[in-house]
């Protein structure tokens, strides 16, 4: 073989639970009580805008997940040796993109470097800015550049409304003939927004996606869309690789959270007495310490932790992989607290229901009649709670690699480009990118997950019914 | 009312031990004294010699719990718990890995913060009470509509956004404000304007939110119809009665926060090269100075728990029916 996988602690989780989100798909595609609220989510056009953004977001972090070490070409037939390099499928489909190093900085779309160099020209050694290795390489002068731009963007724009066009042809007749109308009355209802789904949001999102899918393909086969940064690496790359890590902090951190919340939160509830003293007690402890505090304490000792095993680790990517997991565990156990309190309150109200006061006299035992009367009927707090909470822990990932206790400085994440970027404003001409590219995505991910998340709260918390 | 605090106090001290012993568990157990010695000498082959004389520097070279060797009572005290963590309940925090006593250096920094935080609190309340109260005016209009959807894209922009923004444009182009530094007196205010100014704006999108679902909540009560059927405008409503009750939750929302603001914001503070606390637990987790690490969770820990009583306190005073026994 001419790889071998590499399955990181953090893919590993992340494939484990889209399995999960996929079972739970299914269930309640079955059930149709548990799928009216999530109809009502898809009928709002904010919602599936936003979920179409996201769902871009999540493929790249995917196929980022998907990992392997490449074999070393003089590596012996025999006993294949492969690199330390660890890649992903992700890599191997924008390849150039992550071969293509300039020397140092450049600006996006540029030709030449940022700084200038001795460069020999007719013989003479002048001073001017070096032509890039790879950036606008096919241009003769510079003058080309900008109709050589303006081309490949329109042609960009061209293909992806193309694409976009064909895919809406091809909805209009799976529609018509699935609903045995004509394709006039249905085209009618479409512009109208009279379709039981928010169809006009739905194509014009596709279609913007599409184009700018189209015009950054176009762009980059040619040029350093977002430029390059410090070490000549290109900043659209970096940036596309961060989609992983701050989906793996948003979700995987979730994912700690949720046990301890549901079982303490309902157990204290419940139960009352001791186990809702203690539990309590616990976490009002959590909760008095200032989160970032008590984070950095725990990442401090992590750290100390790796560095006083290195021998565990095969790959330099698999000791960031450990930290970054040890991060998502670490915020998640400092953050359960409040879905924990939430949900004890909720227990203790649904605990003097006369339904599980019936079931109680009927012998039902505890654990029943928590996992069928209690949890069904706290899922939506739960469920809301996820979704809030996700865009508030990328967020919270820029923050902590400011501090120093975030994800491993070696790490591809918005927050260590901010970190590593922020002083480069002060330079003349600034180098103002690679903080823009960061913080476009990061924003553009974090405002898609807020609007997700006010569909999902409108439609699943029964206090907001017929509220705007 | 007096029985009740006392009450209150008595139980905060469990939680206060909690704490502490949490935080000793994490320095001290999870991560010898020796560890820390490697770290903070950062060769990779240290001698052992050398982490013996970084313990013994520190104060670090004593039993964790129990000092087998020490007569009489010095065999619980003379132990790295009772000097490093139990000291701190006396707010003995010892002194930093660069040598100076973390008290002294509280004190002198707590102003600072102050000077900070408390303009922002209070700034940050009012703009975002008047922007809540302005879409509920106009709640259900287009108007109400693009405030929230202007709230939500704002709370989507990184915290780290709107400070690298505003010195950049305020301060670096257009030269309005320094870009940052501190003094004391009145030649401060020129200093502390842009990090107020650029953490009220960053904190609009989520406190006009919050404070609009507050006061949409009021709205719907039976005490507003009844203000409304006796002919009262809606803007006396609005002043009269839905701020007035609405003003309960942002007050009790606010007043936990207060003892809070002596420890700063450390993103901000580390920014703008403010002297305050919140610098200060930065520099130190940066350099990973464990001690003040340490006793600023401790501090910390200690002021969110004086917030939980002055809020139960200042429950009972802005409503009435709460009554504290």
């Amino acid at each position: 073989m001419s790889f071998v996988p590499v399955i990181l602690w953090t893919d590993g989780l992340i494939f484990a639970l889209l399995g999960g989100v996929l079972a739970l798909v299914w269930f309640i595609r079955r059930h149709p009580h548990l799928s009216a609220p999530w109809a009502a989510v898809a009928r709002r056009p904010m919602a599936t805008g936003a979920a179409l953004v996201l769902a871009v977001f999540v493929v790249i972090g995917l196929l980022d997940s998907l990992h392997y070490r490449a074999r070393l070409s003089d590596s012996p037939p025999g006993r294949p040796q492969y690199s330390v390099e660890v890649l992903s499928v992700f890599d191997k489909l924008v390849g150039k993109l992550r071969t293509h190093q300039e020397k140092t900085y450049s600006a996006p779309l540029a030709m030449q470097l940022y700084a200038k160099e001795f460069v020999e020209r007719d013989g003479a050694s002048v001073r001017d800015y070096p032509r890039l290795k790879y950036g606008g390489a096919h241009l003769k002068r510079a003058d080309e550049r900008m109709p050589d731009i303006v081309r490949r963007a329109l042609v960009g724009v061209a293909q992806g409304l193309a694409v976009g066009v064909l895919l809406f042809g091809l909805l209009a007749a799976w529609q018509t003939r699935r609903r045995r109308i004509a394709l006039r009355p249905w085209l009618a209802s479409w512009a109208r927004g009279g379709l039981s789904w928010p169809g006009r949001t739905l194509v014009l999102v596709v279609a913007l996606l599409l184009m700018l899918g189209a015009v950054t393909v176009r762009l980059a086969a040619g040029y350093h869309v977002f430029g390059t940064d410090k070490v000549g690496q290109d900043v659209l790359y970096i940036t596309l690789k961060s989609i992983r890590t701050g989906l793996v902090i948003g979700t995987l951190t979730t994912l700690v959270t949720l046990p301890l919340a549901i079982v303490l939160g309902v157990a204290a509830g419940y139960f009352r007495g001791w186990v809702d003293d203690v539990i309590q007690y616990v976490y009002t402890v959590l909760n008095s310490i200032p989160g970032v505090l008590l984070i950095a304490a725990s990442v401090l000792i992590v750290q100390v932790a790796i560095e006083a095993n290195p021998e565990r680790f095969d790959t330099a990517a698999a000791r960031a992989d450990i930290r970054l997991l040890a991060l998502c565990l670490i915020m998640g156990v400092t953050s359960w607290t409040g879905l924990a309190r939430l949900l004890r309150g909720e227990s203790l109200k649904l605990r003097t229901l006369d339904y599980v006061e019936a079931a109680r006299a009927f012998g039902v035992s505890h654990a029943r009649i928590i996992s069928r009367h209690i949890f069904p009927n706290v899922f939506h707090l739960v469920l809301i709670s996820i979704v809030l909470d996700f865009s508030g822990l990328v967020l919270a990932e820029a923050v902590l690699s400011y501090v120093g206790v975030g994800v491993d400085p070696s790490m591809y994440s918005w927050g260590n480009m901010i970190n590593g970027a922020r002083l480069e404003l002060a330079r003349e001409p600034v180098v103002w990118w690679q903080l823009t590219a960061a913080f476009t995505f990061m924003f553009t991910l974090v405002l898609a997950a807020n609007l997700f998340a006010d569909g999902v709260r409108d439609a699943f918390d029964p206090r907001r019914e017929g509220r705007p | 009312m007096l029985s009740y605090i006392l009450r209150r106090l008595l139980y905060a001290v469990p939680i206060l031990i909690g704490v502490n012993l949490l935080t000793f568990a994490l320095f001290f157990v999870v991560n010898t004294p020796d560890d820390m010695a490697r770290l903070q000498l950062g060769a990779k082959h240290v001698t052992p010699e050398a982490i013996d004389r970084w313990k013994v520097e520190h104060g670090y070279d004593k039993p964790l719990l129990l000092n087998e060797r020490a007569p009489g009572s010095a065999r619980f005290t003379d132990t790295i718990f009772f000097r490093h963590s139990a000291a701190m309940f006396a707010f003995r925090f010892g002194k930093g890995d660069d040598g100076r006593d973390i008290g002294n250096e509280i004190r002198t920094r707590m102003g600072p913060s102050l000077a900070i935080a408390l303009p922002v609190l209070l700034i940050g309340v009012l703009v975002n009470v008047t922007f809540a109260l302005l879409m509920v005016f106009f709640r259900a209009t287009y108007l109400d509509l693009w405030g929230v959807v202007v709230c939500v894209v704002l709370m989507s922009i990184s915290g780290l956004f709107y400070i690298i923004a505003g010195q950049y444009f305020i301060a670096k182009l257009w030269n309005l404000l320094p870009i940052s530094g501190f003094a004391g007196g009145i030649d401060g205010f020129r200093f502390i304007l842009l990090p107020v100014l650029v953490s009220v704006v960053a904190g609009i999108g989520s406190g006009a939110r919050w404070y609009r679902t507050i006061f949409l909540e009021e709205i719907g009560k039976d005490y507003v119809r009844t203000a409304r059927a006796k002919g009262l405008s809606e803007v006396r409503v609005l002043f009269r009665h839905v701020l007035k009750n609405g003003m309960i939750p942002i007050l009790t929302g606010v007043v936990v926060l207060l003892p809070l603001l002596f420890m700063g914001s450390l993103i901000t503070e580390s920014f703008f090269g403010i002297p305050g606390l919140g610098s200060y637990t930065i520099d130190a987790i940066q350099a990973q100075d464990f001690a003040v690490v340490r006793a600023m969770v401790f501090l910390g820990s200690f002021l969110y728990i004086v917030g939980l009583i002055l809020t139960d306190i200042s429950y009972s005073w802005v409503d009435p029916r709460v009554r504290l026994r």
